[in-house]
Order: structure tokens, then C-alpha cells, then sequence
């Protein structure tokens, strides 16, 4: 039982720490507002369950389409850059700058764009977000082969497209795998915040604001914490198909 | 008959300016087809730079190589190498079947056809057991094999060998140097093969060239005129002590040459 061993002591931080919040918040009576006690954002989960969920999985429906969305364009445009040494030289400074810069502040323009009702807006900055971390990741993946693997490649005279499907892109998998976990708590985060300032409602981040406008601070966390579980949920889903697709790697090697 | 390698004057610079690195100087050499020729010389001689413009993985800065009267870049487009670099260069995500496969694999062979070639190949390294290990679950050695397996696959005409059996213990490298001139006489491949142990280039050449380093030159040749086929025989010929001697005796001359 390998498993219950590695993970029992984050099972048993996590449950003392909870135990802790609830005697602190009694203790203290601290108010609901500042921090509301686990048990009361249990009861606030359960009597909200299914509105929650219809917001969740909407949001949650949001962060997947646009990390789809952006993911995509993220691998085509490293691909691109890592082809053709111009892309390369014109777009990656570009890219790297981009990827600096808190791209979220985008989320109230999105709604100028694509109107205060729409869902387009939401995908489009999760898809603008993960963009950059992806394509800059997968340009550094792609490259990474090494001279002497080329030079073995070029021994068997293995066009350009072949040294891409058996070389680069299988070289490039954990870059890829690092881009996306990167990526797909960026899209969760990005999806909530562009909620924030609007958008369709009966979404977790209308939801989050409404209910903390309302001091009905149990439901707001209660959203958080459904949030963290498609956080969660989401990141060991991409592990898991890490590694399923590169069981030789350092990182999955048993 | 023309010859499968022949280097005319070839020459190769690396760098430019102060910085510049003289490799080649004008090399001459003619191999001919099913010969076993061995490179030997001090580290960084030139070596592995002669197999280099040889197997077209770079241009020469002067002269004129030729494989099988084609240019070099051509004989590569022909798939008329087989290299063994002298590092093994696996591919990770590969396994061992499926990394002596990957030759055949580019050529476009089916699926069954390359793995029961590859499985052969395997045989023939003592590796049947590791077909579908990975890389990173082999020694050094055993890596190294599956690189041999690999260059031998598609029965390349020529084989260019860089210190192909470095990081071999002993009985296993001469169980390997067995194997080798068992496939050279059976497949007439020529084999370009460097090394650093004279007695490994004297008991399976057919020539042995001696290079000196700064710039890279050839500085002797030694015909290895020992029965064929070799065999436990051979090591105890008095011929071979001779030949070693002869060797040794080459190498120490560009020792003592003034710098
Ligand atoms: N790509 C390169 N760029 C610059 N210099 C190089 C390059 N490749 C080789 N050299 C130089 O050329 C010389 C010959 O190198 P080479 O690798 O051919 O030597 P070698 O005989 O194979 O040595 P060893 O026995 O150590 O493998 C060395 O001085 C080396 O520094
Ligand atoms: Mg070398």
C-alpha cells in the first residue's frame, strides 16, 4: 500500500488543519464574514448543492474550452516558431513578453468584445492566457533534441517531417505536460476572474461576487471550494494522462 | 573497381581566425569495397571528424570525398550508412525492440517484418531478453549493443564505427569483435572503425591508419596481412605481436615529434 503511505501525511495535515479552523473560528468566534468555519461552509455546500454545480460545471465547461482552445494554438504556433527560424526570432521575444504580463486585466475588455451575456468572452481570455505558457514551453521542447540524435536521424536521410513525428514531438512530451499543468490552473483562474466582471450568469465567479455583495460569505467559499476540486480534478487528470503517455520519463519511471 | 571511400585531399577547419581548429589536413585515403580499416591516434586527431565528412554529417572546408562513386551526400540519401556514434544515443520514449527498429522503421517496413529483424539484431548482441525494456533500464554496454543492433538492422553497405566498443568489458568486447567480422564476412560490408586499443585495430583490420593530431594527418598505414578469418588463433600469431608492435611503435613516433 504505497499509496496510502505517501499520501497519509497530506491526508492527515490536511484534517488536522481543518479540525484547526473550526476550533480557531468557535474559540475566537470569529465572524462569518472574515472567515466562516469548515462545518458552516459543509451545510452552506450541501444547501446550495445544485446551483452550485450547474455554475461549477459551467465554469468549469469555460476553462476546459478555452484551455482546448488555446492549448491548441499554443502547440501549432510552437510548431511554427520551432520550423521556421524567422516565426522563431520575430515571435518568442514577443511571446515571452506577453507571458509576463497579467493578461487577465483583459477580462473586462472581453465583454466590451464579445458582449456582457456571451460565453464566447470567457473562453477567448482562458484561450489568450494559456496560449503563451504552451507555445513558449513546446518551441523549448522541440528544440531540445540533441545534435548527435539529429545526426542519427540525418544518418537513416529522414525527412524533415519524420524527425519531427520520432524526434521532436515525442521529445517535447514533458515540456508539453509541464505547459498544460501550468496551463490548467491558469484557465480555472482565468474563467473565475473574467466572471467576475460579468458574463452569463449561474457561473461560479457571478456566483462567488453575488453571494460575498449579499455577506453570505458560507456560499462564496463554498464556491471556492468546489473551484479547487475542478482545480484539482483537472490537474490530476492531465498527470494521469502524463502518465499513460510518457511512462519513460524520469518524472513517471516507477 | 571504384572505391567505397575515397578522400582526396580532404581538409576541415573548425572555427575561424585565432580560434580556428585545424581537424583534417589533407587527407588522402582510398578503402575498398568489403575492407576493415582502423583509425587510431590521440584524442582529438581528427577521428571522429573523418567520419563525420565521410557519413555527410558535415561538409569538408576542402578536397573531395566519395562514397561508392557518389558523392557522400548522396550515398546518405542511399542509405548506404550505418553509424555507431560513440555515444549510444537511444531514444528514451523508445523501447530496446523498437529503438533497433527504428531504421526500418523510417524506411517504411512494416510492423512485423522490422520486428522480427529488430529481434534478430537482438540475438545477434545477446539482448533477446531486453526487447521491450527501455534504455534507461540497460548498462552502458548493453546500450551500446542495442546501437550496434540498431546500425546493422538495414544492412547498411558501409559501417562507420566510432569507438564502438569503449564502454565494453573485455569478454564481452571480444565476444562483439567476434560477431563483427562474423557479419563483415558474411554481409562484405566495409567497415570504417575507430579506436583507441591497438590490439583491437590489429586483430580485426584489414589496415590499420595511424593519424597525429593538430592538424589531423595520416601519418602511417599498416597493411594487416594476418590469415583470415580471425579467430582465438590470431591473438597468439606471432604475426599479431609483431603488427602491435609495429602499431605502438607509429603512435609513439608522433609522440615524439616535435610540437
Ligand atoms: N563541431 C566542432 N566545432 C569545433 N571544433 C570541433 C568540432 N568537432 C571537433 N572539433 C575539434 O576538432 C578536433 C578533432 O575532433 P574529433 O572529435 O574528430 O577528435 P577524435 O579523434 O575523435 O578524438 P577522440 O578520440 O577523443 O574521440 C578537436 O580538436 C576538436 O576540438
Ligand atoms: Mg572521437
Amino acid at each position: 500500500m504505497k499509496n496510502v503511505r505517501s499520501y497519509g501525511p497530506a491526508i492527515v495535515i490536511f484534517v488536522g488543519g481543518l479540525a484547526i479552523w473550526e476550533l480557531v473560528v468557535r474559540l475566537f468566534n470569529i465572524q462569518g464574514f472574515i472567515l466562516p468555519a469548515p462545518t458552516a461552509i459543509l451545510s452552506a455546500f450541501a444547501a446550495e448543492a445544485p446551483t452550485l454545480w450547474r455554475a461549477g460545471l459551467a465554469t468549469f465547461v469555460s476553462a476546459v474550452s478555452g484551455l482546448a482552445v488555446g492549448a491548441t494554438g499554443g502547440v501549432l504556433a510552437g510548431m511554427a516558431a520551432s520550423r521556421f527560424t524567422l516565426i522563431r526570432e520575430g515571435a518568442m521575444p514577443l511571446a515571452i513578453a506577453a507571458n509576463s504580463t497579467p493578461i487577465i486585466v483583459l477580462a473586462p475588455v472581453a465583454n466590451a468584445w464579445f458582449g456582457l451575456t456571451s460565453p464566447i468572452g470567457t473562453v477567448v481570455v482562458v484561450a489568450v492566457l494559456v496560449f503563451f505558457p504552451v507555445m513558449i514551453n513546446l518551441v523549448r521542447g522541440l528544440l531540445s533534441a540533441e545534435a548527435q540524435e539529429l545526426e542519427l536521424m540525418a544518418s537513416y536521410a529522414a525527412t524533415r517531417g519524420t524527425v519531427l513525428r520520432k524526434l521532436r514531438l515525442p521529445g517535447a512530451l514533458p515540456y508539453f505536460f509541464s505547459a498544460m499543468k501550468i496551463a490548467s490552473a491558469l484557465a480555472l483562474i482565468g474563467a473565475i476572474i473574467k466572471e467576475y466582471f460579468g458574463g452569463p450568469q449561474e457561473r461560479l465567479g457571478q456566483y462567488i461576487t453575488l453571494k460575498a455583495g449579499l455577506f453570505q460569505f458560507e456560499e462564496a467559499w463554498a464556491a471556492i471550494l468546489l473551484a479547487s476540486a475542478f482545480g484539482i480534478g483537472m490537474y490530476g487528470l492531465i498527470l494521469f494522462v502524463e502518465r499513460k503517455a510518457m511512462p519513460w520519463h524520469v518524472s513517471v519511471r516507477s | 573497381m571504384t572505391s567505397t571511400i575515397s578522400l582526396d585531399n580532404v581538409s576541415m577547419v573548425f572555427g575561424s581566425g585565432i580560434d580556428a581548429v585545424k581537424a583534417l589536413e589533407s587527407i588522402d585515403l582510398d578503402v575498398q569495397p568489403g575492407e576493415f580499416v582502423s583509425l587510431i591516434g590521440p584524442s582529438g586527431c581528427g577521428k571522429s571528424t573523418m567520419l563525420r565528412v565521410i557519413g555527410d554529417l558535415i561538409s569538408p572546408s576542402a578536397g573531395t570525398p566519395q562514397v561508392n562513386g557518389k558523392s557522400p551526400h548522396q550515398a546518405r540519401l542511399d542509405r548506404d550508412y550505418g553509424m555507431v556514434f560513440q555515444s549510444a544515443t537511444l531514444l528514451d520514449w523508445r523501447t530496446v525492440l523498437e529503438n533497433v527498429a527504428l531504421p526500418l522503421e523510417i524506411m517504411g517496413i512494416d510492423r512485423p517484418e522490422r520486428d522480427a529483424v529488430g529481434r534478430k539484431m537482438l540475438e545477434l548482441v545477446q539482448l533477446d531478453g531486453f526487447a521491450s525494456h527501455y534504455p534507461w533500464q540497460l548498462s552502458g554496454g548493453m546500450q551500446q549493443r542495442v546501437s550496434i543492433a540498431r546500425a546493422l538492422s538495414f544492412q547498411p553497405s558501409i559501417l562507420l564505427m566510432d569507438e564502438p566498443f569503449g564502454a565494453l568489458d573485455e569478454m564481452t568486447r571480444e565476444r562483439m569483435q567476434m560477431e563483427l567480422l562474423r557479419i563483415w564476412e558474411e554481409t562484405e560490408t566495409t567497415v570504417l572503425f575507430v579506436t583507441h586499443s591497438i590490439a583491437e585495430a590489429v586483430f580485426l583490420s584489414t589496415r590499420v591508419i595511424v593519424m597525429s593530431p593538430r592538424p589531423g594527418r595520416i601519418v602511417d598505414r599498416i597493411d594487416v596481412d594476418l590469415p583470415q578469418p580471425r579467430g582465438f588463433d590470431t591473438r597468439e600469431h606471432q604475426r599479431f605481436f609483431e603488427l602491435i608492435t609495429r602499431v605502438r611503435e607509429a603512435l609513439r613516433a608522433i609522440e615524439d615529434e616535435p610540437a
